[in-house]
């Protein structure tokens, strides 16, 4: 089957996911982010690499972190963004999804950075450019469903590259709603792509989706065995109406089992960074101990975040 | 009208006959096989030479979309696909809207198709009164309407009690229920099977458990109330085995498979791919694999086409939010051969029939599926060798959607005949 998000020279045409993307790939991104890190630096901040672009910020779902995160990006690029809020209910009064593809394409769309609460969304989206011959266009998946969340997922690789260099000698342990995270599936991609050795997967079986281990995952239930001499500790967040789905008994229960504490932090190597994608719940998953302790790298993730995202953006502009 | 169709390999599984021989129709029935009877004179006559005479294909499951759904297909477009099929019989499921679940509806329904002189259609009536898993329905008057059972299409009974109070009318009366089985509750917002692929592509799940935990239900409601049952779509290997024990056992039990799950998996979803979005979803390989396995030794009894016309609105969309179902009456023919090629013995015809006519005509209770002397003349011809690659263009179902789309498959119909009368001819 055609990779559809590689063009016929094996360049990235769109960013749909972090699984079956080459690793050249996955490092081009990374080193291009590492130019673009001292940009927001400088009092000028801003590179004219898409300037004369248009990038629409489709986002029908909320969001208010990544869609932000997305706007200065391109901002910093020179392009001009547009941004659209497409609540799933003015969806449903009318027009398709595609018709609103198909309408705003028409506005000369040069990028379209996409967020949309079912999986796929952004992969019917570049299909439906292709067909209709505006192959053109880039899309972007800035979170579809509990699928992927690639830039999330390149970000958190970036972090990770910055603060222990190589991949070839990590653990890294992924803790939390592993079942609904899109974040998390997209770290598991880019761990095995760059060769992360172990990676694990911790949280209770409700939470754990069936066949995980086939993506490569070490699977634990129990937090402090899976923390045990880690390198990394990516957190994700839990989200409250988890508890209504008889998934969990209660907040305080799921934290006393699998929230990350001072004492549970130490069963991994000294040097280990705590993430987290944001927003934190903090005495829910994360202690606010831990969440500003010295080992937390969250914010500078935020930082990176944006260079991330820049060098998405400019790579796909330029191919 | 008399008919005389010569020269074909004429293939009867009911009767274990795959000869060349000549076949007379007259009256709508068919009146010799082999030598004609004394004084025929035929007004028209085929010549089959290098085509197999089959008897019309019989389809457990066709949703025609009537009453209701006009937007997605019509009377006159799913019945017109049908005979380009060769199917001449179908039963269609009650959920259109309204619920086939009063007489007068199902006779309006069975008069418009009467009225087409095409495929016989054969209505399955509501178990309970708008699908709803409440109250029972008037079988006694649906059976005098035109309905040859009763079903809950995709409606799973909440509370067991209806359901066993439905299967004990039921019984009383002799009428067959048809289920799917399906837990309420497991997976009820799943929208693919539950397993590596629906993780990666974080699709939710449909757990195998939902067929199996209903199919122990059933079963045991089988032992206590004596009902028959055909059980519609299995999907899943630890389904089959429970369907193969069951059946060894000595419950009154049929089973069919939908076309689909007998040569597509999860795998085929892909990129998210709409037209392969099923219910029951489409299964594992291993799955896939038990269902041929079923229908070889007998388990499945016969093979669907589960055609359910989406139109591109409801498929045009993302995985989750896309009508489940595609086109299937005019696959049927070719998937079914496609099975026995791989599978069957020899060319494998004979077997790839018998799950297509006789014995969904014999579960259903219906007249056709043999070619015997006093048989109704409902004959599907088809050229085996015949090549043709499936394009949503060429199809006469409104909906033009299947997983299928661009597969080069066997098999061609040439000539359709309902009732002695020539309905449908491919050059």
């Amino acid at each position: 089957m055609h990779n559809p998000q590689l063009n016929k020279n094996g360049e990235l045409q769109h960013l749909l996911t972090i699984e079956g993307l080459p690793k050249a790939i996955v490092n081009q991104i990374l080193d291009t982010a590492s130019s673009f890190v001292g940009i927001s630096d400088r009092e000028v901040k801003k590179v004219p690499l898409m300037r004369g672009k248009s990038v629409f910020n489709l986002f029908f779902e909320n969001s208010t972190r990544t869609r932000t995160t997305f706007e200065i990006a391109s901002k910093r690029l020179s392009a001009d963004v547009i941004n659209l809020n497409i609540s799933a209910s003015s969806a449903s009064k009318g027009e398709s999804l595609l018709d609103t593809i198909d309408n705003l394409a028409a506005m000369h769309a040069d990028m379209f950075v996409v967020r949309h609460a079912q999986s796929g969304a952004p992969y019917l989206i570049a299909k439906h450019l292709t067909d209709t011959g505006r192959s053109h266009v880039h899309v972007v998946n800035a979170g579809d469903g509990r699928h992927a969340h690639p830039t999330q997922g390149l970000l958190d690789m970036y972090t990770i590259r910055h603060y222990k260099k190589d991949f070839s000698n990590l653990t890294v342990a992924i803790v939390g709603d592993i079942l609904h995270s899109r974040v998390a599936r997209s770290d598991i991609h880019a761990l095995t792509t760059l060769g992360v050795p172990e990676v694990r997967a911790i949280g209770p079986r409700t939470l754990l989706p069936s066949g995980l281990e086939q993506l490569g995952v070490r699977v634990f239930t129990d937090m402090r065995e899976g923390l045990k001499d880690v390198d990394v500790i990516i957190m994700l967040r839990l989200q409250n109406e988890r508890m209504s789905g008889a998934l969990l008994p209660s907040a305080q229960e799921y934290f006393k089992s699998y929230g990350l504490t001072t004492e549970r932090l130490a069963m991994a190597k000294p040097d280990a960074i705590v993430m987290h994608p944001g927003p934190m719940n903090r005495g829910v998953e994360i202690e606010s101990a831990v969440a500003d302790g010295a080992q937390a790298v969250i914010l500078p993730q935020v930082t990176f975040g944006i260079a991330v995202r820049m060098a998405v953006m400019s790579i796909l502009a330029g191919n | 009208m008399k008919l005389h169709i010569k020269n074909g390999r004429l293939i009867d599984p009911a009767n274990g006959i795959d000869a060349s021989r000549d076949l007379y129709l007259a009256d709508g029935k068919i009146a010799a096989v082999g030598a004609a009877p004394a004084g025929f004179q035929a007004d028209r006559t085929i010549d089959a030479q290098g085509l197999v005479v089959a008897p019309g294909l019989v389809d457990l499951s066709a949703r025609l979309r009537e009453p209701g759904y006009e937007y997605k297909a019509t009377l006159e477009s799913e019945l017109q696909a049908a005979i380009q099929g060769g199917v001449t019989s179908l039963v269609c499921p009650p959920d259109t809207d309204p619920v086939l679940d009063e007489p007068g509806l199902v006779e309006m329904l069975r008069h418009r198709a009467r009225s087409m002189n095409q495929a016989h259609v054969y209505p399955l009536g509501a178990l309970t009164v708008g699908l709803k898993g409440q109250s029972l329905t008037e079988m006694a008057e649906l059976t005098d309407a035109g309905c040859v059972g009763f079903s809950q299409a995709d409606e799973p009974i909440l509370d067991t009690t209806v359901l066993m109070r439905a299967m004990q009318y039921a019984q009383t009366f002799g009428y067959t229920v048809w289920l799917r089985a399906q837990d309420a509750h497991l997976g009820r917002n799943g929208i693919a099977h539950s397993g590596p692929i629906a993780s990666r592509l974080g699709l939710s799940g449909v757990p195998v458990m939902a067929e199996t935990i209903a199919l122990y239900t059933i079963f045991e409601l089988m032992r206590s109330t004596g009902a028959r049952v055909h059980l519609c779509r299995i999907s899943s290997a630890a389904g089959v085995a429970l369907v193969r024990a069951a059946k060894k056992e000595g419950l009154r039990l049929s089973c069919d498979v939908s076309a689909h799950h007998v040569h597509l998996t999860d795998a085929d979803i892909g990129f998210f791919d709409s037209n392969a979005r099923m219910t029951p979803p489409l299964r594992s390989q291993r799955d896939r694999d038990a269902l041929r396995q079923g229908l070889m030794d007998g388990t499945v009894d016969a093979i669907c086409s589960d055609h359910t016309p989406v139109d591109d609105d409801e498929k045009l969309l993302p995985f989750g939010e896309a009508s489940p179902g595609a086109t299937g009456l005019e696959l049927l023919l070719s998937l079914a051969l496609k099975w026995a090629e791989e599978d069957g013995k020899g060319d494998g015809l004979s077997q790839a029939i018998a799950k297509i006519s006789p014995a969904p005509a014999q579960l259903a209770g219906l007249a056709g599926g043999r070619l015997e002397e006093g048989a109704p003349a409902d004959l599907c011809i088809f050229d085996p060798e015949a090549r043709w690659t499936v394009k949503a263009a060429a199809l006469a179902s409104q909906g033009k959607h299947t997983p299928f789309l661009g597969y080069e498959l066997r098999g061609q119909v040439r000539h359709t005949i309902v009732a002695g009368q020539v309905v449908f001819s491919r050059p």
